[in-house]
């Protein structure tokens, strides 16, 4: 115990060099590219491994699964040597009464200094009683635990937003635990949360030991910056006005753009249309399905999933998504600005129509 | 006699927690309680059918993929979509996938460390290691600078306080296995940790992402195109077939021979934890549409009284055999307490009516769990892996009798011994090994169909609500890698008017129903010997058999109530 990354790295028999490449790998994972090497391999050489706690509340552990699919070059390691994983219900051995001495511990040796990872939204209703661990309430659990952390990330949408569970008429009461502890929680919502972005998140906070710039809903704007259909590869087709009328239509089978079909991908910050998910691989639009929005706050409630979004009252995707869109486009293929013109005038007629069939229908 | 508590078992819809009675060091009674509510079913009521799938998938991200599925099967059934044979490829491969991903994780990082002492792996001379290695397996990473370099691995780490594998029971005399079997057993927990976020490629490549990937009323959400670099093309179908292999070497070369070896050192609990004797199957992978039940790979069916020369039918949507009790639930229904509904007449009351938190027991509590209790005809059943092998067994099916013989002349057990705790760990591998079999299987069909141009993935007839009957009502079912999963939907004006999930962990881990009769961890559990409550390795090897999945805490209290020990697994 106490070791810093490298000496473990040593012990383990890592060369210099291996580490050097680790760090370079952690560095990307953060954000922070090559000229952040040389900060990350001191951070790591100097510090001891942070103590970390995972608590489960009203959740399905999507976070957790999501979790070890990172692809981080030694995820294995990371999960036994970059963290010191002091207590967590799903990844740790079996382990008598020490357990939840290693956890009382960790609170006692690391006041201040310890990190908290909360999966879940914690219900208040009643008391408490829809979610007990233990005899105890999510509620009482969360507090102790929170109280001496130095920091307090809610993974995914539950811990964020209240998700699913907090869905009308949220029966439990379900609520986000950054309105039940008295400290500033960094939101990583999804659900899940991008595999690559919450080990980004926690390799941030252990490598600078700070929090990462966050948005006015608290969450990294290195993840949460960007709308999914900015930078989404069917955007062109949106730009073009070329839509999917129906699934796997001739157009579905083209790659068209999935508006139509109910995407919200212009309403939804997320780095799915960047980093995509399992190791970049795919993501839900580029499987077909249109983007559900699952990181913003309430998109349960936020209509029928395959409604699209132009009859929502108060989405300006004329204003908000067209100024991008031409933005987009004046930027990266000015070569082609007439082209651009052309197709988004036929774009804002198609919307249009879309408008006047909804006007139509209600 | 001591009332031990195990508080949480987290699983499906939320964390389970168990209550057990030790005399003379043996179980003599037990109670399960579920105690998390989430209420989803009330969530899903005045929602378009078409996304109770998405709401659905997020009661489980451990078992991704299988509410969603069920779910329009549900919908489907409901409104007599037939989806195109290929959608119903591509389902079977997600499904398959989740089989096997599945049952890989829950061996190795969830259920192994109950049987492998991983201190112990440290006495083991790897040259050994790789000798036995070799001798059960093809696998070419079983070399002796591999195990060299896993134990040096754990060497440094238990170093360190070993981490997320500190303070397990280790030492402790149940645990059997000589140390090369112990390090052969953690090196493959390092390496399926590796692999597990590989094969799951798959259901990215054809649902967006994983967990939670994307289904679709009607069929898949994925077009085919093998002209259109934005469509499931070539290089997705590469992808795919590449990631098969890797899995198919996993299963056969890592994970059966395994299994097998450990399994070989506790033949003694082929004799434990057998509990019920009745097991139901709902059937699973469609080949010629999912009406058709006789072209399932694995049959629906129930065995009474381990009774293997008899598969009874089962319909689920006769309202006399399903039904829903809530005696011993934190629930009211109007009708009564005592009364068992059929789920499309279910209901959702919850009325809690346990002691106030914080509490150290529900002992004298008639009522102790936020689950239902299912029965089939008023029977108790047991559901799972063994469940579906059983009855394919019962059956005739002659790939799952082969594959049953098989295990049981290798390991040189009776028939007997897979109504056990052993039995369950064995047939998950067996369902594993059976699923990977037909993992390849639909991947051949689904280049077949591509080959013809036979790509359809969807079928729009009826996706207009418009299109829709006033009023109808559907079941999905499914084979989930934990068991049998029903959700049963009314559908009224285009709006859900009921949605009610009868799911594997509701079957398994419910309380007692109205007569008393205990449920599957319940009964398991009655029989198990406990060596030492203070570290009660046996007691978790039966829970975990049956896949519960989760963090589990275990609170051990003396008659009186007094804190005497808590455990934690995984």
């Amino acid at each position: 115990m106490g070791d810093s990354i490298w000496q473990s790295m040593q012990n383990k028999g890592y060369s210099r060099r291996d580490f050097l490449q680790f760090c370079g790998a952690a560095a990307a994972a953060a954000g922070l590219g090559q000229s952040g090497i040389a900060q990350v391999a001191s951070a790591f050489e100097k510090k001891e491994k942070p103590a970390v706690i995972w608590m489960h509340f009203q959740e399905c552990t999507c976070c957790s699964e999501s979790f070890i699919r990172a692809s981080h070059p030694i995820v294995a390691d990371a999960l036994l040597d970059v963290l010191s994983l002091n207590y967590s219900e799903t990844l740790m051995a079996a382990s008598g009464f020490q357990a939840e001495k290693s956890l009382t511990d960790t609170i006692k040796n690391n006041k201040g200094k310890y990190i908290v990872l909360v999966e879940g939204a914690v219900p208040t209703k009643d008391g408490g009683v829809y979610c007990m661990i233990g005899g105890k309430t999510a509620q009482s659990i969360l507090q102790t635990v929170a109280a001496d952390a130095a920091a307090v990330v809610a993974w995914g949408s539950c811990a964020s937003n209240g998700c699913v569970q907090a869905a009308k008429p949220n029966p439990t009461g379900a609520t986000p635990i950054s309105r039940l502890v008295d400290k500033p929680v960094i939101n990583v919502p999804g659900c899940p949360p991008i595999a690559d972005v919450m080990m980004a998140v926690v390799t941030h906070l252990l490598v600078l030991g700070q929090v990462p710039d966050l948005d006015s809903q608290g969450r990294p704007k290195e993840f949460y910056g960007r709308r999914v259909h900015d930078t989404c590869y069917r955007r062109p087709n949106y730009d073009a006005g070329l839509f999917v009328e129906s699934f796997d239509d001739e157009n579905a089978r083209k790659g068209y753009c999935l508006y139509k079909m109910g995407c919200r991908g212009p309403v939804t910050y997320n780095a799915c249309s960047v980093t995509k998910w399992n190791e970049g691989t795919s993501y839900p639009i580029q499987s077909g399905h249109p983007c559900i929005g699952c990181s913003e706050p309430g998109f349960w409630d936020n209509g029928p999933m395959y409604q699209h979004l132009a009859s929502f009252p108060g989405f300006g995707i004329e204003s908000t998504a067209d100024t991008i869109g031409t933005v987009v486009g004046i930027a990266t293929v000015a070569g082609v600005a007439a082209h651009a013109v052309v197709t988004n005038v036929r774009k804002r007629s198609v919307i249009a129509e879309v408008h006047a069939e909804d006007a139509k229908e209600s | 006699m001591a009332r031990i508590v195990v508080d949480p078992i987290t699983r499906i819809e939320g964390h389970l927690r168990v209550e057990a009675v030790v005399e003379n060091g043996v179980i003599t009674d037990a109670f399960s309680s579920g105690t998390m509510v989430r209420g989803l079913e009330k969530i899903l009521i005045g929602r378009d059918p078409r996304d109770a799938w998405a709401i659905t998938e997020r009661v489980c991200g451990v078992c991704t993929t299988v509410h969603a599925l069920t779910s329009v099967r549900a919908v489907e059934s409901a409104l007599g979509i037939a989806i195109p044979p290929t959608a119903e490829i591509i389902r079977n491969i997600m499904m398959a996938t989740q089989y096997v991903q599945d049952h890989v994780i829950h061996f190795y990082h969830l259920h192994a460390l109950d049987w492998v002492d991983i201190v112990n792996a440290l006495k083991a001379g790897p040259k050994k290691a790789a000798e036995l290695a070799q001798s059960f397996s093809k696998w070419d990473k079983n070399t002796p600078s591999y195990f060299s370099e896993v134990q040096d691995k754990i060497k440094s780490f238990a170093a360190s306080g070993l981490g997320i594998f500190a303070n397990g029971y280790w030492g402790h005399p149940a645990y059997k296995l000589p140390p090369e079997v112990n390090l052969i057993a953690v090196a493959h927990y390092l390496d399926a940790l590796m692999w597990q976020k590989e094969i799951v490629k798959i259901h990215a490549v054809f649902g967006g992402k994983n967990p939670h990937p994307n289904y679709l009323v009607g069929g898949v959400p994925c077009s085919i195109n093998v002209n259109e670099v934005a469509a499931i093309n070539g290089e997705r179908l590469n992808l795919v077939a590449n990631l098969i292999s890797q899995a198919d070497e996993f299963i056969n070369e890592v994970y059966i021979p395994d299994v097998l070896a450990v399994a070989s050192f506790y033949k003694d609990w082929g004799a434990i934890g057998g509990g019920l004797t009745n097991y139901l199957s709902y059937g699973e992978f469609p080949t010629k549409g999912y009406a058709q039940v006789g072209s399932f790979k694995y049959p629906r069916g129930v065995v009474l009284n381990r009774d293997l020369t008899t598969v009874h039918p089962v319909n689920a949507t006769d309202t006399e055999e399903i039904k829903e009790y809530i005696a011993s639930s934190w629930y009211s229904y109007e009708g009564g307490d005592k009364v068992g509904i059929h789920p499309w007449a279910g209901e959702t009351n919850i009325k809690y009516s346990g002691p106030t938190p914080p509490f150290e027991t529900l002992e004298g509590y008639e009522k102790y769990s936020f689950l239902k209790t299912p029965r089939w005809k008023e029977n108790a059943m047991e559901v799972g892996p063994l469940a579906r092998l059983l009855v394919a067994f019962a059956a005739g099916h002659d790939d799952v009798k082969g594959a049953v013989t098989g295990v049981l002349g290798k390991l040189n057990v009776p028939v007997a011994a897979l109504f056990s705790t052993l039995g369950r760990v064995a047939a998950r591998a067996l369902d594993a090994e059976l699923a990977m079999g037909w993992l390849k299987e639909f991947y051949a069909d689904l280049m077949e169909q591509v080959k013809i141009n036979e790509v359809s993935t969807f079928n729009g007839d009826l996706w207009e609500p418009k299109s829709w009957p006033k009023d109808a009502e559907g079941v999905g079912l499914t084979e989930a890698p934990r068991g049998a999963l029903a959700h049963y939907i009314k559908i009224h004006d285009g709006a859900i008017a009921n949605y009610q999930l009868v799911v594997p962990t509701t079957w398994n881990g419910s309380p007692r129903d109205a007569k008393g009769q205990r449920s599957s961890f319940e009964q398991a559990l009655i029989g198990t010997p406990v060596a030492n409550l203070e570290q009660p390795v046996e007691i978790i090897r039966t829970i975990h058999s049956f896949d519960p999945c989760l963090a589990c805490a275990v609170h051990l209290y003396d008659p009186q109530g007094k804190h005497l020990h808590q455990v934690s697994f995984e």
